[in-house]
């Protein structure tokens, strides 16, 4: 009798650890809210409108039906960006040939990094605008919005480069919610965020 | 007997074998300044970053250019450079705070990374090159 229990233990142990990957969701990240009505009300990535290397504007419909992963940088970054780009080229080989999947790269240089600089820097990145936007806009609306992905961008003359800010890689939904994010310059944390996107993927687009 | 010298003379042989390969590289101090000044661009491999981005590993810009290294490191490059029939135009940021010794630390670890057989750079060397900049 003992000895059956001891078995039923060990393979309900190795069951629990079985669950499959795609039983897994992600949560939807950031502070929760009640409505008066009281509904939970998750928060989400506002209206935004800004301009693409193309010269095309990029807004929240530019992404409805797709998730995409954000990010912010800028051109002449002495430090961490070029890593978070190298690690975002993996994400945009990975999804190039997959419309569910976006990325879109914000930079803080709003003054020295136009459409034309954009476009430059897209091409020696070798990406298609369609599924990577590199995008400038209003100084106060990139700056604003990088609250809403959790990230940082600030101007600071003291850092290298004069601008801080995180490499941070934010997964957004369908639904504009933040589901999932990891440190851009981490190549083993870009694995597990690729992961992610998978996840998400599976649970938002169904066969 | 003999049999015991055997196992000696292949003990010693794996010994060798051993510190061989626990030594990667000898240039610590090189591989730790490289870290916090180059890596984040040129990568922990040397490998750079499409043609935004020249790579170090296996590039003959290192060859070709011997002589101007020293003061590339020191004041960065402001023209267009080519490296392995690649054209590259973006400015590299150069690092004014390093000392002689850093900088042939530097070099001599990017000289003998990634597959890099370059030789590598005396003190003295840097000096008298640093001056001519």
């Amino acid at each position: 009798m003992k000895q059956t229990l001891f078995i039923f233990l060990i393979v309900s142990g190795f069951a629990s650890c079985m669950q499959s990957p795609s039983d897994q969701v992600l949560p939807i990240l950031g502070e929760r809210d009640i409505s008066p009505a009281g509904d939970t009300v998750y928060p989400t990535i506002p209206d935004f409108s800004f301009v693409d290397q193309d010269s095309q504007t990029v807004t929240n419909a530019t992404f409805a039906g797709k998730i995409y992963v954000a990010d912010f940088f800028f051109i002449h970054c002495p430090t961490i960006c070029p890593k978070v780009k190298k690690n975002g080229l993996r994400i945009y080989e990975k999804y190039k040939n997959d419309d569910r999947v976006a990325l879109l790269s914000h930079s803080i240089d709003i003054r020295n990094d136009t459409v034309a600089a954009l476009k430059r820097h897209a091409e020696k990145l070798g990406i298609d605008a369609k599924h990577w936007r590199l995008v400038t806009g209003d100084h106060d609306e990139i700056y604003g919005i990088a609250d809403n992905y959790f990230s940082v961008a600030t101007e600071d003359p003291d850092v290298p480069g004069g601008f801080d800010h995180s490499g941070r890689l934010i997964l957004v939904d369908k639904n504009r919610h933040v589901r999932s994010f990891c440190d851009g310059t981490n190549a083993a944390e870009v694995d597990r965020f690729m992961k992610d996107m998978d996840l998400l993927l599976a649970e938002q687009f169904p066969k | 007997m003999t049999k015991i010298k055997h196992l000696g003379a292949v003990s010693g042989l794996f010994a060798l074998f051993l510190v061989a390969a626990c030594q990667p590289n000898p240039y610590k101090e090189g591989e730790r300044l490289y870290k916090v000044n180059c890596s984040n661009c040129h990568m922990d491999h040397g490998e750079g970053l499409h043609a935004l981005i020249p790579p170090l590993a296996g590039a003959d810009y290192l060859k070709n250019n011997r002589d101007q290294l020293p003061c590339l490191v020191i004041h960065g490059i402001h023209d267009t450079i080519v490296v392995n029939g690649k054209v590259y135009a973006e400015q590299m940021p150069g690092v004014e705070s390093l000392s002689e010794i850093q900088v042939a630390n530097i070099l001599n670890f990017i000289n003998t990374s990634w597959g890099n057989q370059n030789q590598p750079f005396m003190i003295e060397e840097v000096r008298t090159l640093l001056k001519k900049c």
